[in-house]
């Protein structure tokens, strides 16, 4: 070998993607010593088959340096804003008490399952084979973290002077509606790593974030929020780099092998449905939680699912793949899903870690004319009702707890497709057991992984068999409340739950904006 | 004087989360290493059994043979959070970068004695395989461990192990003008020069370790705690006196990291030792081979190095470990 110490007389320039081809060139293990099936054990197990790795390249194409100095940048700013809400009592600057209820779901709805895709991500950047899909899943896994803990570090403020989110991962894992994020992540998880990313990288974030993540940044934006949206300004590139992972990695899956199409189309159905369910929390979020309204959940689904999603299904057709089954339904349902979804929440306000509120006469208002089809037709006469019956002091309680839905966990509160007056109930038989299902959707997923979805741990069911007491309750004494019980599991305290009205967060805000009557702020220096 | 701003002060319902208040023992003030890591991962009533591991739930204690009655007992010296860990390595990287500006600006490399440009071309190069393995090593204790004081970590691990390895290919595109002609020869080399191979056989080895803490020794601990002193310490330090001095530059980066790195894997190996009996007697065993195994590994690469003085220099770098073993409870 020669001895060239000297390159050629000027060192070739290299552009930022031809640099990260040169650092991470050769970089992928081709072991020899220990059987690669071995070395990566999950590749072939989902029936997917993968030729070269080598053309999945990473679409992020960061080398570390550059990343380390981006993200820096990046939180200094975000750091700085964080510090500066919480010197000036920034949660004071929100539209209404009422809007902190948004930042409850999402501190124990959302946030538990960045961490979530933090790890599933980790398992993917070890678990593929190439080297791009490798460091692009461990770029995701270490965002996701910061997503989690940077949402952490912006709601602390909220945390010390609001209730319902004081323990909001104890309450993850435990409260009943919170399975429903919980049990889509941990599905996601517990499939195979092709599963896992089309379910996260493209049913997730490529086709759905839009219509999850985007709408709380949305909402805290129109509503005073300025951490919350600083946070979301500052995760926007984060995100869009993974929505680029979603979408490179259907089309490396597409092309690698036509026996891969069909598989893909059935994850595909089974994510967007599963998707589109746990987006029903976001539709009541939308169109009921948020004081100052950004769009309704209609116009959401119609922009960024009908036009947006049927504009990429339509590019995906030569690959060979249509839209996710059942999608028409979504349509359809899309004038009734938020209503059905608050209705249920108003109804069950004893057990969830925030405070809900009839719909004041404004807020039905802006529904009618959102929703002229549906809202004043079956919904309004409704709620009506209920604010009739919390004038008379009768304020109305569901106090049966309600069937859930084997695979997404949601009570069975959705009407036909074709009917808005009657509840649809789905079931199928599995070793001698019945199980119920929300919709087609739902009992189709269920159909096709009996063994996987009968694992579920359905809240309802927990509570039923005694599962979700704390240690040392006795369920046979004489002054057992079961409810009193379970919400002493999910460790709410008061405030945590019941009504917006009267609750001490509105009597706090009252107080602290000065609108209250007694106590004042008090000046200090 | 004294300038006084007049605000508005409400008094907060509660200091931090409840959880966090828990380990605190009380309500009060907490710090954003707390808030962000404490008890941030799921730990019970999961919903389905992996497909790719039935034997156990999603997250499952028993994914090593470690136990801790608190697995958010590992605290990390450097209370790194996501902001912390990004904020520390730009100011690294920084550094680095001046560094490697300089280098180039110069030509320093050009001016290398031509013996020790082949040195480093031999030595450091294929050393990049190693760290993009320690990457992997890091990832899979990032995806099976227990609990954020743990995952965390080896996150910000796994990401600085992919940086080193770029690093080193910087320095291989410095000396062949960016051509990666280097890279591609220190490739082949790790591939196929007998010098390589104990140490590339050890590294997979390693990826097929199932216990996510034994690997967090053997890797973290064993191989990082035996390598980094025979390369980038002692080697570091003979290129200097060789005229070399603008390798040590070039190789900052590593040297601070290392410098780091030793501090937080011995203080979470301490404190799962200290845990119990059976604890150190594992961590011991695990230690003991992981040596041996690693000595072995990397005796042709000192060979390669020091010659005659191989055997004296593992010694060193094996006598430097067993100290690091023994401050942390470990018997050897």
């Amino acid at each position: 070998m020669t001895d060239k110490t000297t390159a050629a007389a000027a060192p070739k320039k290299l552009s930022l993607k031809a640099k990260y081809a040169q650092l991470t060139r050769g970089l992928g293990w081709e072991t020899t010593y220990q059987p690669p099936d071995k070395v990566f054990p999950q590749t072939h197990f989902e029936g997917i088959k993968i030729h070269d790795w080598e053309k999945w390249e990473d679409p992020f194409r960061l080398t570390m340096d550059a990343y380390w100095k981006y993200q820096a940048e990046k939180e200094k700013k975000l750091y700085a804003i964080i510090d500066a809400f919480q010197q000036n009592n920034g949660h004071l600057n929100v539209s209404d008490g009422r809007y902190v209820n948004t930042v409850k779901l999402f501190l124990t709805g959302i946030s538990p399952e960045e961490y979530s895709a933090h790890r599933m991500f980790a398992m993917l950047g070890r678990n593929f084979a190439g080297v791009g899909p490798q460091i692009a899943a461990q770029m995701q896994s270490i965002d996701e973290l910061r997503h989690a803990q940077t949402q952490i570090h912006t709601i602390s403020q909220y945390n010390k002077y609001f209730n319902g989110m004081h323990d909001f991962r104890h309450m993850h894992d435990r409260v009943w509606y919170l399975s429903v994020p919980k049990s889509y992540f941990e599905d996601a998880m517990t499939a195979g790593p092709f599963e896992g990313i089309v379910a996260i990288s493209f049913s997730f974030e490529y086709v759905l974030t839009n219509l999850i993540f985007m709408p709380f940044m949305s909402a805290a934006a129109y509503n005073g929020d300025m951490a919350t949206v600083t946070f979301g300004f500052s995760a926007q590139s984060d995100e869009s780099r993974h929505m680029t992972l979603g979408i490179e990695c259907i089309k490396f899956l597409l092309e690698q092998d036509p026996g891969n199409v069909p598989i893909i189309q059935r994850w595909i159905d089974k994510w967007f449905w599963r998707g589109y369910r746990l987006l029903t929390l976001v539709s009541m979020m939308m169109d009921f939680m948020v004081p100052k309204k950004v769009m309704s959940w209609k116009e959401a689904w119609d922009m960024y699912f009908v036009q947006n999603g049927g504009a990429l299904f339509r590019d995906l057709e030569r690959y060979g793949l249509r839209m996710p089954k059942y999608w028409e339904q979504t349509v359809v349902a899309a004038d009734r899903l938020s209503c059905e979804a608050w209705n249920t929440f108003y109804n069950y306000a004893a057990a969830a870690n925030f405070n809900p509120w009839c719909p004041t006469a404004e807020d039905m208002d802006w529904m009618s004319q959102k929703y002229p089809g549906t809202f004043d037709k079956y919904y309004r006469p409704r709620f009506e009702h209920y604010r009739e019956l919390e004038k008379q002091g009768k304020r109305f309680y569901n106090t049966t707890l309600p069937m859930l839905c084997q695979t997404c966990q949601i009570p069975l509160v959705f009407s036909e497709p074709d009917d808005p007056t009657q509840t649809c109930y789905r079931e199928s038989d599995y070793n001698g057991m019945k199980y119920h299902f929300c919709s087609d959707g739902c009992k189709d997923i269920f159909d096709h992984e009996p063994e996987k979805y009968v694992q579920a741990w359905l809240p309802v069911h927990q509570i039923y068999q005694g599962n979700c007491f704390k240690p040392g309750t006795d369920p046979t004494a004489k002054d057992f409340n079961p409810l009193a019980a379970v919400l002493e599991y999910y460790n709410f305290g008061p405030g945590d739950n019941m009504d917006y009205a009267g609750s001490p967060d509105e009597t706090n805000w009252l107080k602290w904006k000065g609108l209250a009557k007694s106590g004042p702020l008090k000046m200090a220096s | 004087m004294s300038v006084e701003i007049k605000t508005a002060a409400i008094d907060p319902v509660r200091q931090t989360f409840s959880h966090v208040a828990r380990r605190l023992g009380a309500d009060k003030p907490a710090s954003r290493y707390q808030e962000a890591t404490f008890d941030l991962q799921s730990d019970c009533n999961f919903h389905y059994r992996p497909l790719w591991d039935p034997e156990h739930e999603l997250y499952d204690k028993r994914r090593t043979a470690i136990r801790m009655n608190d697995w958010y007992a590992f605290k990390d010296p450097r209370q790194f959070y996501y902001g912390t860990y990004v904020l520390n390595r730009a100011k690294l990287q920084d550094t680095a970068e001046n560094n490697f500006d300089f280098v180039e600006r110069h030509g320093a490399l050009a001016s290398l004695p031509k013996g020790l440009a082949r040195r480093i071309k031999a030595i450091l190069l294929p050393l990049r395989h190693v760290e993009y393995g320690a990457n992997l090593n890091n990832c899979y204790i990032s995806a099976y461990g227990w609990g954020t004081a743990i995952t965390a970590a080896t996150t910000f691990a796994m990401m600085d192990r992919l940086g080193i390895a770029q690093y080193l290919s910087r320095i291989g595109l410095l000396i062949d003008g960016n051509t990666g002609e280097s890279l591609a020869v220190a490739k082949d080399s790790w591939m196929n020069d007998p010098v390589w191979q104990p140490l590339r056989k050890l590294v997979e080895d390693n990826f097929v370790i199932k216990d996510w803490f034994e690997l967090f020794v053997a890797q973290n601990l064993v191989l990082d705690g035996m390598l980094y002193p025979l390369v980038y310490g002692r080697f570091g330090g003979e290129l200097s006196q060789a005229g070399g001095s603008v390798v040590a530059m070039l190789t900052e980066f590593m040297d601070t990291w290392y410098a780091e790195e030793v501090k937080w894997v011995d203080a979470f190996v301490k404190t799962a030792a200290a845990e119990s009996q059976e604890n150190k007697a594992q961590l011991s065993a695990w230690a003991r081979e992981a040596a041996a195994r690693t000595r072995d590994a990397l005796a042709p690469l000192a060979k390669l190095i020091y010659l005659e003085e191989a055997r004296a220099v593992l010694d060193d770098a094996g006598a430097q470990l067993q100290a690091r073993l023994v401050k942390a409870g470990l018997t050897v």
